[in-house]
């Protein structure tokens, strides 16, 4: 097993997509299929920019196991008022500068929860927003 | 449709990824807004973008994608071209707007996606 920590700043575009690049040449070291590599790495992609989009900052723990990776961003408020609104498609509060970035159109989300295995969304307003997520490797 | 031929036809300029120009695409998909960009699950395709920013790029590499086409005469600045190479991504810029490339590229081999 390996396990993986970073930290993402908010605000911090220019970074934003640095650690899916990692986990995806981690993940084609370990030739792990590459279908599988696409959807791990488009999930994560989006919560990275989701995290220095709509957060304060966070961080994301990257456990690889024999037969899935897990992954978990944490991140540390304001947190998501309305999940099932913030999971609707097209649902966004993204800001002017966000959107000037080529994001914003409330896709992500939906996006994550179609590419992984097991979905897992929870936030507490003041407090943060949990992400979890898993995907096998065998197809 | 090799990436030579595209790049000639829109008299484009290369900016990185020389070594893949005999590369042939199937399919092309035009959008500035990067989520949508991520949802799409076909292989061989390539990216027509107003977007000229270091997220094109990474949206182009979780997604896959090995080619970018940035219209508008958009500025491609060192730390795309940077990014696009270590990607193996060809990034190619390109004078006309979005409508004249994309018109001229539907009347060739390259497939829409929808
Ligand atoms: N980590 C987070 N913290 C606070 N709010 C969030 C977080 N992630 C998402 N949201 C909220 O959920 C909404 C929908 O998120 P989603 O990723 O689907 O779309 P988006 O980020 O606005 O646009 P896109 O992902 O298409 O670029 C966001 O606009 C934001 O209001
Ligand atoms: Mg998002």
């Amino acid at each position: 097993m390996m396990e993986f920590n970073f930290k993402i700043e908010s605000g911090d575009f220019t970074n934003a997509g640095s650690i899916s690049s990692s986990v995806k040449r981690a993940l084609k070291q370990l030739n792990v299929d590459g279908s599988v590599i696409k959807r791990t790495v488009v999930a994560l992609y989006e919560s990275e920019v989701n995290v220095v989009a709509h957060s304060h900052g966070g961080e994301v723990v990257v456990n690889i196991f024999d037969d899935c990776i897990k992954i978990n961003i944490t991140d540390s408020g304001p947190g998501i008022p309305d999940i099932e609104k913030a999971m609707t498609q097209g649902f966004s509060t993204a800001s002017p500068e966000v959107r000037e970035m080529g994001f914003g159109a409330g896709m992500g989300l939906p996006n994550i929860k179609n590419n992984t295995d097991d979905f897992d969304l929870k936030s507490e307003m003041g407090v943060g927003t949990v992400l979890k997520f898993v995907n096998y490797f065998k197809a | 449709m090799k990436i030579s031929e595209i790049a000639k036809l829109i008299d484009g300029e290369i900016k990185s990824g020389f070594d893949n120009l005999d590369h042939k695409f199937e399919f092309a998909f035009a959008s500035d807004l990067m989520s949508d960009v991520l949802t799409v699950k076909q292989s061989n395709v390539l990216l027509i973008t107003g977007l000229a920013n270091i997220q094109a790029i990474r949206t182009a590499e979780m997604s896959d994608i090995h080619c970018i086409i940035v219209v508008r005469n958009k500025e491609l600045n060192e730390e795309m071209i940077e990014l696009a190479e270590e990607c193996d991504i060809t990034l190619i810029k390109c004078k006309y707007s979005m409508f004249k490339t994309v018109g001229i590229l539907y009347d060739t081999v390259l497939k829409p996606l929808y």
